[in-house]
């Protein structure tokens, strides 16, 4: 098997005064579909925008694909941004820009490929995540919370990235929406063999997709491994953050 | 090191077999997009295909050879299964036409009907605005708890209190500019004398109240239009009707009521230092002396000057203020609406301020300005 994706080296973070990372090792395999859970204020998403480049951690070393970050030329950090898709929790797609602008945006930014390519791929990517060609043309304003997140999906796999990092994938959809969304996600990662992390709250939404969970607390990575692996973890943290969603399932029955 | 090293898309032409190998992906493909794109355009008709040695291939990579192909599949294809899915992805889609536009027979004329009616809309809209602003005040008299006082002052402070620098800087530097040329001119005649009267008139009465306006409408309207208007794309506008507080009373009315106030202030204020800039130029180029200028300020300037100017900042002020209002409140939730609307309310509140200007001139053209 190939080196790992991502792979956090001594991870430490200050922020605010605070020290919300201290040692944080993770790597990430190809071909993973790995969730980060925590404790609200734990920092998943800080860890998820140093895995972006957004943010750089106060120690330690983030290594995309092999190569630090901030290493190389202009052209070869872009060119290794491209290599990975990044869905964001609200979407963050462009509100002056149509739905299928928004998907072409990567395209066109890659050069080299005509309109009338550019169209059958977004066509192409609006069909993957079930989205209908009479939606391409809504603004972001105009749509719903789970298409939102699926245009944003379609744009975030525009060029076919390697590498897909999810923020809260499921995050402000109903049950049902949330449960579609994921079988999408499950979908995609059989279809086109992505390497997946994601960040989650959500049990349901672990439970359906995870074939790895990191638990992030106590400033670390406290436990690494399947489902079941973390699970038979005797922590308090741990305990509890299952116990209480097992409670609330119970209560749901 | 890379964990994944592209293989570089190869072609290769003999006779009637073509063979591919390699990466077919955007990524790998895109260096050498241009050179492929010739190579497969001459291979078109070629009847067999051998896709045997690619090792990955993207939507992009699958929708490039069926392209090629005519969109069918050439006589002979060799194809691993692994590259199947790809072409599975691009076949429904690969012929897509765009959307025909829509023919209008009279097209320059709907768009002319269409900006007729949405200028009158906005002026509706204007209209009912100023309606609930008026009905929000009078509710105040009945209803003294609810008069937003902390918002008012908080708003006094960001539009009076600092835009002061700003605009005394301004001021005595267009004081000092308009004292040098006059005073050029004026030697000429030998009249240097009434370099006091056309500053004293000319600053007091019009340009201290315009500057202050285009100035205020540049600082406080632009940011009064882009709050509101984020307030809008964050939910923040619903979120107190929700609580059932009017926006027209909440946020509305304290801006108005604090630009009515702040920029008569503000005028006296810009005005004061235009004269002190005015003074300063006439003492070094005229040789008249600060105290002579002010002490003679009060007989060649009547007072009624004063008042007009103060009036004329208290108009501006809620002019800019209502204008800036209702562009925020017409943003709509996108960043190219948020950026054309805090625009159009910059220029349309300094072009308002410009024609009140210029009715005010007519309504007072025989007050304050003594004829010898």
């Amino acid at each position: 098997m190939s080196a790992p994706l991502i792979e956090l080296e001594g991870i430490a973070t200050r922020l605010g005064g605070h020290w919300v990372h201290r040692e944080v090792n993770l790597s990430v395999a190809r071909g993973d579909l790995l969730a980060l859970v925590g404790g609200s204020g734990a920092g998943k998403t800080t860890l998820l925008r140093q895995m972006i480049g957004l943010m750089r951690p106060t120690h330690g070393e983030v290594r995309l694909f092999g190569e630090p970050h901030h290493r190389g030329r202009r052209r070869e950090r872009f060119a290794r941004l491209r290599r990975m898709g990044v869905l964001f929790q609200h979407g963050a797609l462009f509100s002056a820009l149509s739905v299928y602008d928004n998907v072409a945006f990567p395209l066109r930014e890659a050069g080299g490929l005509s309109e009338e390519e550019i169209r059958a791929l977004v066509h192409a990517k609006l069909n993957q995540v079930e989205l209908e060609a009479r939606h391409a043309l809504l603004m972001p304003a105009e749509l719903s919370g789970g298409m939102v997140k699926r245009a944003a999906l379609a744009r975030a796999l525009a060029l076919e990235p390697e590498l897909l990092l999810l923020d809260e994938p499921t995050a402000g959809l109903d049950p049902d929406r949330s449960a579609g969304f994921v079988r999408l996600i499950r979908q995609l990662h059989a279809e086109l063999g992505l390497t997946m992390v994601f960040v989650t709250h959500d049990l349901d939404t672990l439970q359906a997709l995870a074939t790895r969970v990191a638990v992030l607390a106590e400033h670390r990575i406290l436990a690494e491994g399947t489902l079941d692996q973390i699970r038979a973890v005797d922590h308090p943290f741990i305990q509890k953050f299952f116990r209480y969603h097992a409670a609330v399932d119970e209560t749901a029955d | 090191m890379t964990t994944h090293a592209h293989s570089a898309p190869h072609f290769r032409h003999e006779g009637e077999r073509c063979q591919l190998s390699g990466d077919w992906t955007l990524t790998a493909l895109r260096s050498r997009l241009l050179f492929l794109r010739t190579q497969l355009r001459m291979s078109r008709g070629a009847p067999h295909w051998d896709l045997g040695g690619i090792s990955r291939i993207d939507s992009f990579g699958a929708l490039l050879l069926w392209r090629t192909w005519g969109l069918t599949e050439p006589e002979t294809l060799i194809m691993p299964p692994h590259l199947q899915a790809a072409f599975d992805r691009i076949r429904p889609v690969a012929a897509l036409k765009p959307p025909r536009p829509r023919r209008v027979r009279f097209a320059f004329i709907e768009r002319v009907g269409r900006r007729v009616l949405r200028e009158a809309e906005g002026l509706l809209e204007f209209a009912s605005m100023l309606g609930s602003v008026m009905i929000e005040t009078a509710r105040l008299l009945v209803e003294p708890r609810s008069i937003p006082l902390r918002e008012f002052s908080a708003a006094l402070y960001k539009t009076g209190m600092q835009a002061m620098p700003v605009s005394a800087l301004v001021g005595f530097l267009i004081g000092i500019v308009l004292s040098y040329l006059s005073a050029m001119q004026l030697q000429n005649f030998g009249a240097e004398a009434f370099i006091i009267n056309i500053l004293g008139v000319g600053i007091i009465r019009e340009l201290g109240p315009v500057l202050v306006s285009i100035l205020v409408a540049g600082r406080s309207g632009s940011a009064i239009t882009a709050q509101l208007g984020v307030m809008r794309v964050t939910e923040e506008l619903d979120a107190l009707a929700a609580i059932g507080v009017s926006a027209h009373q909440r946020l509305i009315l304290p801006r108005v009521l604090a630009l009515a106030v702040a920029m008569p202030l503000l005028v006296v204020w810009t005005s004061a230092s235009a004269l002190a800039g005015g003074m300063l130029a006439a003492q070094l180029q005229l040789e008249i002396d600060w105290r002579f200028f002010l002490g003679s300020l009060p007989h060649v300037v009547p007072v009624q000057n004063l008042y007009i100017g103060l009036s004329k900042g208290c108009v501006f002020g809620v002019a800019i203020a209502l204008i800036a209002c209702h562009f925020g409140l017409r943003i709509k939730p996108n960043t190219e609406s948020l950026a054309r609307k805090t625009t159009t309310s910059v220029v349309t509140a300094i072009t308002a301020v410009l024609l009140l200007d210029s009715v005010f001139a007519m309504l007072t053209r025989g007050i304050g300005l003594p004829v010898r």
